[in-house]
């Protein structure tokens, strides 16, 4: 199964959209509940990242017996130091953006424990892709 | 506690899922950086918070936590409600500031997260 969803860079209002979309159909699937939230959790950082930081974004959602591969490709400035940015604590972030919440370093690292593999490639003014993979039977992964 | 027992140890109004006023909860936590909230492993938190937007919603959709406590007289919006309401969140609305809600649930019984 393959799905779709833009994201729209400032548009917080509509942040979360997709990753909700996302839980929908894992929850359909009857996908163990931990790992639900694990994907969720790990695919809204990824998601909010694109609104706080890019022009627009699209996320192309796999799904297939084993596993969902959750790919975000936005259009935006890029990371130029995707180590720094890693680090807890690190942030650009707007004011806006902090206060919607967010901007406090958080979120990569977040990902990071969520996901099952997350891989960053980035482009400094091009934009960044991230691919969250989650796979449907793998132990409970110890935060 | 129950949902029921919550409004009223904080006199607080139910906003949303007036239905569900006997759904239970064990634990709580207390932020408006919803950053630190996606951390939490634990499932079925109480949410205490001063920070009415989507996005507060939103990240207690993607944590499973099904109960919103807005303190500091925060109040939210229609857009809000329906978010709410389309993923089953409980939502009260509470005059009191964060600290002395989260100091009556905590005498009232409630555990925090860590």
């Amino acid at each position: 199964m393959h799905f779709e969803y833009q994201i729209e860079g400032g548009n917080f209002t509509r942040a979360g959209y997709a990753s909700s979309e996302i839980k929908k159909k894992l929850k359909q699937l009857n996908v163990d509940l931990g790992i639900i939230k694990r994907t969720v959790v790990a695919t809204y950082e990824a998601e909010v990242n694109v609104v706080a930081h890019a022009y627009s974004g699209t996320i192309y959602v796999d799904f297939d017996e084993e596993k969902v591969v959750i790919k975000l490709v936005d259009e935006g400035p890029g990371i130029p130091d995707i180590d720094q940015a890693m680090k807890e604590g690190f942030s650009t972030a707007s004011s806006t953006v902090r206060e919607m919440g967010f901007g406090a370093g958080m979120g990569l690292p977040n990902m990071k424990k969520n996901a099952d593999d997350l891989q960053i490639t980035s482009e400094v003014n091009k934009g960044t892709t991230v691919v969250i993979t989650m796979f449907f039977k793998k132990e409970a992964k110890d935060l | 506690m129950t949902v029921e027992q919550i409004a009223t140890t904080l006199n607080a109004k139910i906003i949303c899922g007036n239905d569900r006023a006997h759904h239970e909860v064990k634990i709580a936590f207390a932020s408006d950086l919803m950053s630190d909230v996606l951390t939490l492993r634990e499932d079925n938190v109480l949410l205490i918070t001063g920070l009415a937007n989507m996005q507060t919603l939103r990240t207690a959709e993607m944590s499973d936590i099904h109960c919103v406590v807005f303190a500091r007289n925060k109040k939210i919006s229609e857009e809000m409600i329906e978010l709410a309401q389309e993923n089953d969140i409980i939502v009260l609305e509470c005059s009191y500031s964060v600290f002395k809600t989260c100091g009556l649930l905590y005498n009232a019984g409630l555990l925090p997260v860590f």
